[in-house]
């Protein structure tokens, strides 16, 4: 399935942002690859730079306050040298987004067949009956009941989970190869999660295309992703196969991320919280950005900063720790704590 | 508080906390420019609950289940329409707000939003001295909240810091420390870590723990986030469209649930197969969404989602809460019978129709 070359690759991607207090370094070096069929599960609190990477990729950030380095690859081309009208060209018909609050994105005075169809008609010379129709069938795909009635109901009269599910609607309309979904269930129940979950899975295979899935719910990762990306304050930590993250994860600050996670299998003796809030990013820490929290810190980490390197017989890890203190630590400590027996 | 307040029984520290009976508030819709009555939003219908003392009942339900206005019920910030709520085994759900007031000295609440709930224009001292002025106690205020600060893990210099001067975290902790001034008994968290990320999430449900433990709080913990309420809960009740119907202790409750939508809530929940050996799990997919509470289906008000509907019972009857083993209470006509079930399974109510007319 992974076997093909990637859909999207982004290569030492840095964004800084002027502001008036300073410089905020919110994306540091990053680097990753999609393919066709792969989820990545990209996971991390807030402020750790994810929803930015995905605004870089879709280059909706403003180039007046933003400095983006780097490189972009899609189908061969380097979307942060295109000039603007080619990038429209790829924004909303090879890579298109969801995000978090699906009522913030659809207009309410519109009809929500009628955004659909628009939506349709920005990157297609078809009539507007064609494209209504379009936006009826798409909205039939995405599982709303009676689309061609729905079609004509205002954002209002559809649910939270409806008003998602138009939002993946429309963007599917022209059949991107990369779908950036931006914590797409956060403002969802729990009954409705597991539903809009399904369909994005569904339309992955079904349209044969790579999603990028941001959140700060590792239950959601566990759920979806196929690969994980573990971001803090701007850089990846770790970056592997979805299953080795929960049952093999090599950094510390993943570490924290579970053992700070209630689960609902069992109410744990006590929840071991990451100490401390995360680094400003005016001024990000020197050497690891996750030192000043780190329980297993030593010597090099306050000065040096470890490289996201492969680590034997895995992933991606930027941490000091040795191999096989990683490996004790995980058995020892973590896995016993979170009853991992895989 | 008046002298004849409460039985000698509950005063003295036996008995729950605060009871609930059949406790029920409607909010009428209006509209036009007349503001007619257009109807009636069920938001909570017939609930009863008990908390004991020092115990931590849970609250689980989906947005709109009722569960937020049940809690600002308990501590009379709205007006019951009907039923009952008891504190230490006195009804004050009839209670004026003056005479409520000494009460409000006993039971306190912390909000979701850190950022909405604190006044931007005041210190941190003044927000957590605000309750020693509104109930004229305490002399030495500055050294109280000092004590407090340094109780919940902020530093005492906080003192005359603003609140946007901190992080979602710590605004939570300034929460806490605020609802902790006045000594009280009951504790109402109202979804106290939803706005948070999960490692400070951590942070403040150990000091919620720990509070408990030290002060003998009893709170009643509001969430939607069901691996949240395991971890803090004794009790959980759980709330669909203003009813509860579940309720139970946690660890029953999660390892058995009797009521098809508790199942469907738990199967429903993402999380990681860190364990081998529970591949047995499935989901229940529940289909549509949450009926309008203005029109909450007739009988059982689940049965327009429920996998185990039976046309012609569900529908007509409605079921009381019945209690099974362990004080576990579901209200439902044909109760999940083990635990973990698939979804084809569910969907076959052992004995159909016919066995439960026998009951």
């Amino acid at each position: 399935m992974s076997s093909t070359a990637p859909l999207l690759e982004v290569r030492d991607l840095s964004v800084r942002f002027r502001t008036r207090d300073g410089v905020v370094q919110a994306v540091s070096n990053l680097s990753f690859m999609l393919r066709r069929g792969e989820t990545l599960g990209v996971v991390g609190e807030s402020g750790s730079g994810k929803s930015v990477t995905s605004l870089a990729i879709m280059g909706l950030l403003n180039r007046a306050h933003a400095d983006v380095e780097g490189e972009i690859f899609f189908e061969g081309k380097d979307l942060l040298k295109l000039p603007p009208d080619e990038l429209r060209k790829v924004r909303g018909q090879d890579i298109s987004m969801i995000f978090q609050d699906p009522f913030a994105c659809l207009h309410p005075m519109y009809r929500v067949g009628k955004q659909i169809a628009e939506a349709v008609r920005a990157h297609a010379d078809v009539s507007k009956s064609a494209a209504w129709d379009r936006a009826v069938e798409l909205l039939g795909a995405v599982g709303i009941p009676n689309a061609a009635v729905r079609a004509r109901d205002f954002p209002h009269q559809f649910s939270g989970g409806m008003r998602q599910r138009a939002m993946i609607a429309m963007a599917l309309v022209h059949n991107p190869d990369v779908l950036i979904a931006d914590e797409p269930t956060t403002a969802l129940d729990v009954t409705v999660q597991a539903q809009i979950l399904e369909l994005i899975d569904d339309v992955k295979r079904e349209f044969d295309i790579g999603v990028i899935l941001i959140t700060h719910d590792l239950g959601v990762i566990a759920e979806t992703a196929s690969h994980v990306m573990v971001m803090y304050a701007g850089r990846a930590m770790e970056h592997g196969p979805a299953h080795e993250i929960f049952t093999a994860a090599q950094h510390p600050y993943t570490w924290g991320l579970l053992e700070s996670m209630p689960t609902i299998e069992k109410r744990l003796e006590i929840l071991v919280p990451i100490e401390g809030s995360p680094p400003s990013l005016l001024n990000p820490p020197p050497g690891c950005p996750f030192h000043p929290r780190c329980k297993y810190r030593f010597e090099p980490c306050d000065n040096k900063r470890p490289p996201l390197a492969p680590i034997p017989d895995g992933h991606l890890d930027a941490c000091h720790l040795s191999a096989e203190r990683k490996r004790e630590i995980w058995r020892d400590r973590i896995a016993a704590e979170l009853g991992v027996t895989a | 508080m008046s002298a004849a307040a409460g039985s000698p029984e509950a005063r003295a520290g036996h008995g729950p906390l605060v009871e609930l009976e059949h406790l029920t508030k409607h909010f009428s819709v209006k509209q036009g420019v007349f503001s007619r009555a257009k109807g009636v939003v069920h938001a909570v219908e017939d609930v009863s609950l008990a908390v004991d003392r020092g115990e931590t009942l849970g609250i689980v339900g989906e947005s709109g289940c009722g569960k937020s206005t049940t809690a600002r019920l308990v501590v009379r910030l709205i007006e019951p329409t009907s039923g009952t709520i008891r504190f230490e085994g006195e009804d004050i759900s009839r209670r004026g707000q003056r005479s409520l007031r000494p009460l409000r000295r006993q039971m306190q609440i912390i909000f979701q939003d850190p950022y909405s709930s604190l006044n931007p224009r005041k210190s941190v001292g003044q927000i957590i001295a605000e309750p020693f002025a509104i109930h004229h106690t305490e002399k030495d205020r500055k050294r109280r909240v000092q004590e407090l600060l340094d109780r919940v893990g902020l530093s005492p210099e906080h003192y005359n810091r603003y609140p946007h001067e901190f992080s979602g975290g710590q605004r939570q902790r300034i929460g806490v420390a605020r609802a902790l001034a006045l000594q009280p008994k009951l504790i109402v968290c109202d979804e106290p870590v939803s706005a948070l990320d999960v490692s400070v999430q951590a942070q403040i449900l150990n000091l919620l723990k720990s509070l408990q433990d030290e002060f003998n709080l009893t709170y009643i913990f509001i969430s939607h986030d069901l691996s949240v309420i395991r971890q803090v809960s004794d009790r959980i009740a759980v709330m669909y469209l203003g009813r509860v119907v579940e309720v139970g202790s946690a660890e029953l409750l999660y390892e058995h649930p009797r009521h098809p939508y508790t199942a469907a809530l738990l199967s429903a929940v993402p999380r990681p197969e860190t364990n081998g050996s529970s591949g047995a799990r499935q989901r229940i997919v529940l289909s549509g969404d949450v009926p309008s509470p203005v029109n909450p289906p007739a009988a059982c008000v689940f049965h327009t989602r429920c996998p185990r509907f039976q046309q012609g019972h569900c529908d007509v009857e409605t079921p009381a809460l019945r209690r099974f083993e362990g004080d576990q209470e579901a209200a439902c006509h044909y109760p999940v019978e083990r635990w973990p079930m698939t979804e084809d399974e569910l969907r076959r109510p052992f004995g159909g129709r016919a066995a439960s007319g026998s009951r």
